[in-house]
């Protein structure tokens, strides 16, 4: 099995992945020098999404915690990053700003459902429940009353105008669409990285242990809530991070970041992909996002129903999702052909 | 000489609902003692290591470890100071081979390369090398209990808690068991629940009895052996005549 696709894996990366995760920064950068505008804003909304797929996935995957509602962070880092802008008018601060009000958030509530030690499925529930709350909130805050600073919160319209990116060697300028190609690839990228190489750490190994069997790492000395709030905050974070990107690429954010329709796509994008990985994921994301896209160009309709049926098809013929599928096939042929080569 | 005893309960109890599956027990460990709890199924010596090891809270009573109080303690601060517990049904990591199995009880231990030194001691020792990297949920029945063993072992606890540890193990295991049971002791107190008898004759110098949540008797293994009341408890019922 390639180490990549398992979920117990947890030796350092080798050369090669190294040598793959340089092309695909390199394909990265010369990207935008050979495709067109549509295609970057395409792109760059799929890694976005991948973002929040990569946060699901990891805490679902390693952590065994299936949150439902990582939308609840997407949604508060991207409603951060448009009230501290609007409203200071700088956007490098509240693009840090936006990331923290979201992890502390996210701390407080994994606090309390992981030390009340709720079950597994209440987890699910809970921020499920947590992100329409937040949805239905937002939603009522369409009178003038709801302000935050000079900032209205405009309930169902969303916050429109949210400024884009500045940065000091820019001149000032607000990030062009290949300004945020850039910066939402590079940020999928480091994630990504960063997460493989974090499941190759203490850290990473004990979280996997709590997933096969939380009781036994407790009898071993390991203060699992403490592991297991963590990974839950990390994934706040990763999402909070999509959030705020999100609203950079469409200088816009709305209720719709925190809805049962929002919260169920990042399941069905780690369930396609595969949770047992990381990879799986954010491949995941790519193959609905550009199905779903390319069904409502050919006006095909019924997208949603399209989609509930490939989900369906992915949770009975390939449960594991589709990227440890193809590397269990890989690696049942490699056997094959190893083995043969030893029979002769 | 009396030495204080590494672990004792005071009253210890714990209530089901109406039933006390362990109703006030008085019990006390000396440091290098190797201990034996028997007793018929129901008597209450899982329940009794379940609260010792902090996975049950007790209704009431004490439990002194070392002379510290850890009746409030979380399971993960009771094995800190130094209980390691394997319980009666192997409770490993199904999924993960048995290096990261090891790795993982050795880690809550020891930090950097004193990690793998340990893995590497214990591997051999158990003569776990060849099955070193298949996942534990595909191992036989016997083979997970070793398995578990040496992640107890690993982590250097002052007591060990072992329940059935020749549970479901062929009669070599067993003998196996035993003697890596007496080796270890030479390191580390040692509690067993166990049924087998045989087994128990291998290793016993005392012999705790529970009947009905309570301590019946305690005392040698030939003395116990020969005693009526325990026959009639518990030996009778297993050993027919």
């Amino acid at each position: 099995m390639i180490p990549e696709f398992s979920a117990t894996a947890a030796r350092p990366p080798k050369a090669w992945w190294w040598g793959v995760i340089a092309l695909i920064a390199l394909a990265m950068v010369m990207l935008p020098y050979y495709v067109d505008i549509a295609l970057q804003l395409d792109l760059s909304i799929i890694f976005v999404f991948a973002l929040l797929a990569l946060s699901m996935g990891f805490l679902w995957g390693y952590a065994g915690i299936l949150s439902f509602g990582q939308t609840i962070f997407f949604g508060l880092g991207g409603y951060a990053y448009a009230v501290l802008a609007l409203n200071t008018g700088m956007t490098g601060l509240p693009f840090l700003g936006a990331l923290l009000i979201p992890v502390a958030f996210s701390a407080l509530l994994g606090y309390f459902m992981i030390y009340g030690r709720i079950s597994d499925i209440y987890l699910s529930v809970t921020t499920l429940v947590v992100t329409l709350i937040f949805e239905k909130s937002i939603r009522s805050t369409s009178g003038p009353e709801y302000v935050i600073g000079s900032v209205r919160l405009n309930g169902q319209n969303g916050i429109p105008g949210v400024p884009g990116l500045t940065l000091p060697w820019l001149d000032g300028a607000p990030l062009s669409i290949e300004g945020v190609f850039y910066l939402t690839a590079g940020a999928m990228l480091l994630v990504y990285v960063a997460l493989r190489l974090l499941l190759t750490t203490r850290f990473g190994r004990v979280i996997v242990g709590i997933r096969e069997n939380e009781r036994r790492m407790e009898l071993l000395g390991y203060d699992t809530r403490l592991y297991k709030l963590g990974a839950f905050v990390l994934a706040g974070g990763i999402a909070a991070l999509s959030g705020v990107l999100y609203a950079l690429w469409g200088n816009f954010v709305a209720p719709e970041m925190f809805n049962l329709n929002q919260a169920a796509q990042v399941v069905i994008w780690v369930i396609v992909g595969g949770r047992s990985t990381l990879i799986g994921p954010i491949f995941g994301t790519g193959i609905v996002q550009y199905t779903s896209n390319w069904l409502g160009t050919v006006g095909v309709g019924q997208v949603t129903l399209v989609l509930g049926i490939v989900l369906m098809v992915f949770v009975l013929v390939f449960p594991r999702g589709l990227l440890p599928t193809i590397g269990d096939a890989f690696g049942y042929v490699r056997r094959r052909v190893a083995g043969r080569g030893a029979a002769r | 000489m009396t030495v204080e005893p590494i672990l004792s309960t005071t009253a210890l109890e714990k209530r089901f609902g109406g039933v006390r599956a362990v109703a006030g027990v008085d019990f006390s460990l000396q440091p290098g003692e190797l201990r034996c709890l028997i007793g018929p199924n129901g008597a209450g010596k899982s329940t009794f290591f379940k609260m010792i090891s902090g996975q049950l809270k007790p209704t009431s009573g004490e439990i002194r470890i070392a002379g510290h109080d850890m009746l409030n303690a979380e399971a993960y601060q009771i094995a800190r100071s130094g209980i390691g517990i394997k319980n009666q049904v192997p409770d490993v990591m199904n999924g993960l081979s048995v290096r990261e199995n090891l790795w993982l009880a050795a880690a809550s231990r020891h930090r950097g390369a004193a990690i793998g030194r340990s893995v590497d001691r214990i591997t051999e020792r158990l003569a776990l090398t060849a099955i070193l990297d298949r996942l534990v949920g595909e191992l036989a029945h016997g083979q997970r209990q070793w398995v578990e063993i040496g992640m107890v072992i690993v982590c250097e606890p002052r007591i060990v808690l072992l329940d059935e540890p020749a549970a479901g193990m062929s009669d070599e295991e067993t003998v196996l068991t035993a003697e890596l049971i007496r080796e270890i002791n030479k390191d580390m107190t040692i509690v067993v629940v166990e049924h087998d008898m045989q087994f128990i004759r291998r290793i016993a110098r005392t012999v705790t009895v529970f009947h009905q949540g309570r301590i019946l008797i305690e005392d040698s293994f030939d003395k116990i052996a020969a005693d009526p009341t325990v026959r009639e408890v518990y030996l009778g019922r297993s050993g027919g005549t």
